[in-house]
């Protein structure tokens, strides 16, 4: 597996399984961290090994122990038996993402995004057919302000990956979560809270992480048609998350 | 008597999508109408509903009529099956639900490019549009949900093939989308 790859890059080796499959990890690596390596999948919206795990999304809890853990900010330990793909966890994913759907807008039909999102492709993978909940069709704008970038805030998850990306990444702070629990929203730190007035530029990271359709890079939506995205052609298991793929769009 | 099963279909609020890509099962559609048979539906014009196995209602609820129509489906079919975004999620009418009733009306029929004469309709004959589209599961119970936009014609045949022969529903991912 990845054992060479991961001397070289130093730290002690240990292994610990999920779902039965043995896995290396080097130690202080999470359990997220090193099944991603080993290519396993565990379903995550919140999560990009480039930046600080955030553990907001819980779609990658898995069991150990008789626990429930976020694989995204738990260490593996040496010995440690990892559940994840069990049918309660499954389960749990599909309930999760039901919530996800009907606390925004998501339209999937009318939006750019779809085939290449990964709020729908991570719901594709756990075999989410339909959410069965009360929708609850917030009253949510779009800012269209900035010439290279445009925020639909109708499909923000509030993974807060634009946060990082902009601190971590670019040393700048164009985004933060404002209010608490139902009236949480993304807030732009600029002098009109429009994006124009922001410094995020289209070449930012925060510009390409965004894991649905609410961070848009402008002109560029509809390059790869309908039915050619990633997740028309392969599930994210296999294709890997949308911030791989922007880079490349 | 006939011992096929019977099957009846709407539109609420949809575009009739669905009820296409159901029939762009083609030749197969031959195969089926052995074993089963249609009552209401817009594929036979039959007008009234009689008791039915399977009820397939694409289109969120969108008015008055829509809801009449959606409760006598349930009442009627033993199995009641949600096609297609429109009724999953309210889909693209829903996107009105930002607006109120108001501002959707007069943009129509009173701002509307090229509205002559204009006026909101008034007509009692013309149902009345609810405040806002609401998918079907939010109104009576749904037994089966079929995504998509619309859901393609290889899920309408896994689905009915396996329902007909009592296995469990199951979807390939390629048959699985939203869009």
């Amino acid at each position: 597996m990845n054992l060479k790859a991961a001397a070289r890059l130093g730290g002690r080796i240990g292994h610990f399984s999920i779902d039965g499959v043995r896995l290396p990890f080097r130690e202080g690596q999470t359990i997220m961290a090193a099944a991603m390596e080993a290519g396993v999948y565990i379903p995550h919206l919140c999560y990009n090994p480039e930046f600080t795990p955030h553990g907001s999304c819980r779609l990658c809890v898995v069991r150990s122990n008789g626990r429930h853990l976020a694989a995204c900010t738990t260490p593996a330990a040496e010995g440690l038996e990892v559940e994840s793909h069990t049918d309660e966890l499954q389960e749990q994913r599909r309930e999760l993402l039901q919530m996800l759907f009907v606390e925004g807008n998501h339209v999937c039909p009318a939006c750019e995004k779809s085939g290449a999102c990964q709020l729908q492709a991570v719901a594709y993978y756990c075999g989410m057919l339909a959410p069965e909940l009360t929708y609850f069709y917030p009253q949510r704008t779009v800012d269209a302000s900035h010439p290279d970038i445009a925020i639909d805030y109708n499909r923000c998850i509030l993974c807060e990956l634009c946060v990082r990306a902009s601190r971590e990444a670019d040393g700048k702070n164009v985004f933060s979560i404002a209010d608490r629990g139902i009236h949480a929203h993304l807030q732009i730190n600029s002098s009109t809270g429009k994006l124009r007035d922001s410094d995020l530029e289209v070449t930012d990271k925060a510009a390409h992480v965004c894991p649905t359709g609410a961070i848009l890079p402008r002109n560029l939506g509809y390059n790869i048609p309908i039915g050619k995205r990633p997740y028309d052609q392969k599930p994210i298991s296999l294709a890997g998350d949308v911030a791989d793929h922007e880079e490349s769009s | 008597m006939s011992q096929r099963i019977r099957i009846a279909t709407t539109s609420l609020a949809g575009c009739f999508g669905c009820h296409m890509s159901f029939l762009d099962i083609d030749e197969r559609l031959i195969e089926l109408s052995e074993k089963i048979e249609f009552d209401r539906t817009p594929l036979t014009d039959i007008k009234t509903l009689g008791h039915c196995d399977i009820g397939l209602i694409e289109g969120g609820m969108g008015n008055t009529e829509n809801y009449e129509l959606l409760r006598e489906f349930r009442e009627k079919c033993d199995i009641l099956v949600s096609m297609g975004a429109c009724a999953i999620n309210g889909g693209i009418p829903a996107m009105r639900n930002s607006f109120t009733l108001k501002e959707c009306l007069e943009t129509a029929y009173v701002e509307g490019v090229g509205v002559t004469d204009p006026q909101i309709p008034g007509d009692p004959e013309i149902p009345l549009p609810l405040n806002k589209i609401h998918p079907l599961h939010e109104v009576v119970k749904i037994d089966y949900f079929l995504p998509g936009c619309p859901p393609p014609a290889e899920m309408f045949w896994t689905f009915l093939n396996q329902l007909l022969n009592g296995q469990p529903i199951e979807f390939t991912y390629s048959q699985i989308h939203y869009d």
